[in-house]
Formats: C-alpha cells, sequence, structure tokens
C-alpha cells in the first residue's frame, strides 16, 4: 500500500451456499417501488440450472438508473420509506426458481443509449457471484448500437433481452448453463 | 437436502478419499502449470467439480469483457437509516447470552489501489457454535441456540474500517459427499463504490485441519489467493476478559470512476 502503484490482488469469492435465506432477505428486498403504483413494472423470470431445471436457492440482486436515466445515490435500501428509489433491489427466488422485482424501466444514462438493468446473481453450487445485464426489448437502433451487444454473435446477443409482456412488465429467464447460456460478464 | 438427481445420488456415497483424490489432484495440475508459467489463479473456479452441486451451476462459455457503463461505475448507497449500530453485535440480539466463544471479527476494507472503501453496507452470517444454521433445511442434528442467530450487518468507517462482535461459528456436515465437514467460516457480503466489486465469500479461521479436504476452499486452486480468506488471530483486538480477536482485510477489484473528495472520506450526501 505504501507503493502507490502496486495494486493489491482482490480477495477471492465464495458461493453465498444454501443457508443465506435467514441473512440476506429483508422486508419489501424485491420492492424498489411499491407494486401497483404510478410507473412501476413487475420484472420476473426462472433461474435454471444446466439440465434446465429451476433452482430454488438462487439470489438476484438488480441496479439501475431511474426512468430517467439519472444513478441515485439515496439511502434507504434496506428500510424502504415506500415512496424513495434507490435503484437497487435484491430478489430470492422461490421453491419454483422464479423471482420477481417490482421496479421502473430504467432509462438511457446517456442520449440514445440502451437503457439495462445490471444483475448480480447468487447461488449454492456458484463458486463466486456472476454479473449480468438485462436490457429492454424497445428501440432496436439503440440495442444494435450497445458496445455489449453488438460484441455478441445473435444467438448470445438473446439471452441479455427481456420480454415485453402485455401488462407491461418484463419477462427474463436466467440459465447457468447449457442451451441458451446467459452471457456472464468480466469487467477486469 | 434431498435430491432426485442422479449425479448428487451418487454422490452421497462418495468418500472423502475420493474428493481428497479428486481436489489434490486438481492443485498438482495447477502448481505444475503455476511453475511452466501460467498465471496465478486469484479467484475460485467457478468449474470445480469436487463442489458437487457446482457441476450443473457453472457457466460453462467463458465469462465475456465487457467495460463497465455509468450505472455500473456506481454501487448502491447504504446509511445509518438502513443499518443500525446495534446490528454489529450478535452477542445482544436476543434476551440471553449465546454459547460458545465470544470474538470479535474487525478489519478494512479497500480497494485495488488500497484506498478505504468508506460508508458502505458489510453483511455477515453464520452457523453458531456448534454448527447450526437456523434455516430449516440445516437439519443435522447439532442443537439451535435461542440466544443466537448468527446475522449481523454494519457500514464502514472513513477509514474501511468494519468490526463485529459473534461467537466463534462450528464446523458442520454437509452432504457433498460421505463425512463432508466444511470448515469453520463467517459469510460476508460487501458493495463497494462500484457494482463491478460486489462480492460474496467466506472467511475462515487459522490452522482449520478440514482446509485440505474442503472443496468449497479449494475451488481457490492457489495458495496464497485461498490464505486471503484466512482470518489472523490478533492480540491487540482481544479484550480482558471478553472475546478473542481476529483481523481479516478485504480487498475490491480497482476503482474506475473518479472520485470526488467526499467519496474518498466517506461522506454521505443526504445522510448525517
Amino acid at each position: 500500500m505504501s507503493n502507490q502503484t502496486t495494486k493489491l490482488v482482490a480477495t477471492p469469492g465464495q458461493t453465498v451456499g444454501p443457508f443465506y435465506g435467514y441473512a440476506l432477505p429483508f422486508e419489501k428486498d424485491n420492492e424498489l417501488l411499491a407494486p401497483g403504483s404510478p410507473g412501476s413494472i413487475r420484472l420476473q423470470g426462472t433461474v435454471y440450472d444446466g439440465a434446465g431445471q429451476p433452482i430454488p436457492d438462487a439470489i438476484l440482486e438488480i441496479w439501475q438508473p431511474d426512468s430517467e436515466g439519472k444513478i441515485v445515490q439515496r439511502t434507504g435500501s434496506l428500510v424502504r420509506d415506500g415512496y424513495t428509489f434507490t435503484g437497487w433491489g435484491r430478489g430470492s427466488v422461490g421453491h419454483s426458481g422464479v423471482y420477481t422485482f417490482t421496479t421502473m424501466n430504467p432509462g438511457p444514462t446517456e442520449p440514445g443509449a440502451a437503457p439495462f438493468i445490471s444483475v448480480a446473481v447468487f447461488a449454492r453450487g456458484l463458486m463466486n457471484r456472476l454479473f449480468t445485464r438485462v436490457y429492454l426489448p424497445e428501440n432496436g437502433e439503440a440495442l444494435a448500437a450497445d458496445p455489449l451487444l453488438s460484441s455478441l454473435d445473435p444467438e448470445r446477443r438473446k439471452t441479455l433481452i427481456a420480454r415485453r409482456d402485455p401488462d407491461g412488465g418484463l419477462t427474463w429467464d436466467i440459465r447457468l448453463q447449457g442451451e441458451g447460456e446467459t452471457v456472464f460478464l468480466d469487467f477486469q | 437436502m434431498h435430491s432426485t438427481q442422479p449425479q448428487e445420488k451418487e454422490a452421497a456415497v462418495e468418500t472423502q478419499q475420493d474428493l481428497s483424490a479428486e481436489i489434490n489432484a486438481m492443485g498438482d495440475a495447477y502448481a505444475r502449470a503455476l511453475k511452466d508459467g501460467a498465471p496465478a489463479e486469484t479467484q475460485p473456479r467457478l468449474d470445480y467439480p469436487p463442489y458437487r452441486s457446482s457441476i450443473l451451476r457453472h457457466p460453462t462459455k467463458s465469462l465475456h469483457h465487457a467495460d463497465p457503463e455509468t450505472i455500473e461505475l456506481y454501487s448502491p448507497a447504504f446509511g445509518h437509516q438502513d443499518v443500525h449500530a446495534l446490528e454489529a453485535d450478535l452477542t445482544i440480539q436476543h434476551n440471553g447470552e449465546p454459547q460458545g466463544e465470544r470474538i470479535i471479527v474487525a478489519g478494512k476494507v479497500l480497494d485495488g489501489d488500497g484506498r478505504p472503501v468508506a460508508g458502505q453496507l458489510v453483511e455477515i452470517w453464520q452457523a453458531n457454535a456448534a454448527g447450526r444454521y437456523i434455516h430449516k433445511r440445516d437439519q443435522h442434528p447439532a442443537p439451535l441456540d435461542p440466544n443466537f442467530i448468527g446475522v449481523g450487518r454494519c457500514i464502514t468507517g472513513p477509514d474501511g474500517s468494519y468490526r463485529f462482535t459473534t461467537i466463534k461459528p462450528g464446523a458442520y456436515p454437509w452432504k457433498n459427499h460421505l463425512n463432508a465437514w466444511r470448515p469453520a467460516h463467517i459469510h460476508f457480503s460487501m458493495f463497494g463504490t462500484e457494482f463491478t466489486q460486489r462480492i460474496v465469500t467466506q472467511m475462515y479461521f487459522p490452522g482449520d485441519q478440514l482446509f485440505p479436504l474442503d472443496p468449497i476452499y479449494q475451488s481457490i486452486v492457489d495458495q496464497d489467493a485461498r490464505e486471503r480468506l484466512v482470518a489472523s488471530y490478533d492480540h491487540s483486538l482481544t479484550e480482558p476478559e471478553w472475546a478473542l480477536g481476529y483481523n481479516w482485510d478485504i480487498v475490491l477489484t480497482g476503482s474506475r470512476r473518479t472520485w470526488t473528495e467526499n467519496e474518498a472520506l466517506g461522506v454521505e450526501g443526504d445522510e448525517e
């Protein structure tokens, strides 16, 4: 640390394990907005393993800008007042492997950019967290110009784009392995 | 946990000897590669078959390199409205004293440039002194402790420091293979100042005889890297007639965002 040019090596990750259930989840953890409030949408999907079986003990976190594309830096994610949008949420998948968040559509953080929600995936059997993104399906031009999406072949690119549901919500499944394996990201 | 997946059924009759042979073979292969000039692997292997649950749950394709974009260069903000100061003491959450060896676990959260990661949420969870979690799927016959849940939170100080008072967790059996036991550990969750720094890991205790046998610890194939998860006993943290002290520092990946002076000092915008 005395040598400013020396980078410290990051601490290794380890699996979240199966027993986080009494520790990480908290009241309204998956409600970035109150369900049913104006502008709120449901983001939901299923997390699958390599055999195509839903995983009952995964936990996801999302982090996103508001609908104007602004990055909020407000506290109150753990003790939610029901009004403040903090941009962050945590959702455990249930026995059927389904997760749900109540949130808002993210806006583009820069003009013309494709809006997306950042996702971190944790699970028993998963040695380290995985990062990924879920993009909104609209605005094909912005999606085509997105640096990440345009670096992927069409089959893999599809794994990062949600479906728009008739009720205005988003459905996006995560496949940890196998056919349709979600693209996971390395930022190093 | 009962599973009908054939691969897990088979795993139940495998012995520690079988598993250790796999662990050792992978460790030896890594040591040879390192000697031949391969780069050190400083993170766990996602594909580490001795941890049987990982077989169907690790991505088979390489992680795709991405440059973090604006939102990913920030992380959620947590403040003292989110966490009460008493949540850092896991021994006072109930009516009586928990059973077991009281310990203090303290250290600093730093980024890859050695800068303190201030004002950030640290969450921990753990088994009790008998190695039992408060979880309906943890059914091994060790006692629950009515005075110990095993969950704590705190916000790092301006110098990146965190500090918990808790009980030393016990080792516990799991069903990866026959006679599989996890070394005693505390789960840690850290956010950092960028989303890309998010980490969940486990802190271990020095000198644990179970290290070489444990597929989760050994999934970090590099000796130096895995030792980064082991706390040190620190007598200066030990308090007389009260608790033994362990020091453990956590390094998150480097930050790419230009810091403002306020952030570097851990000052929160709309809080306090």
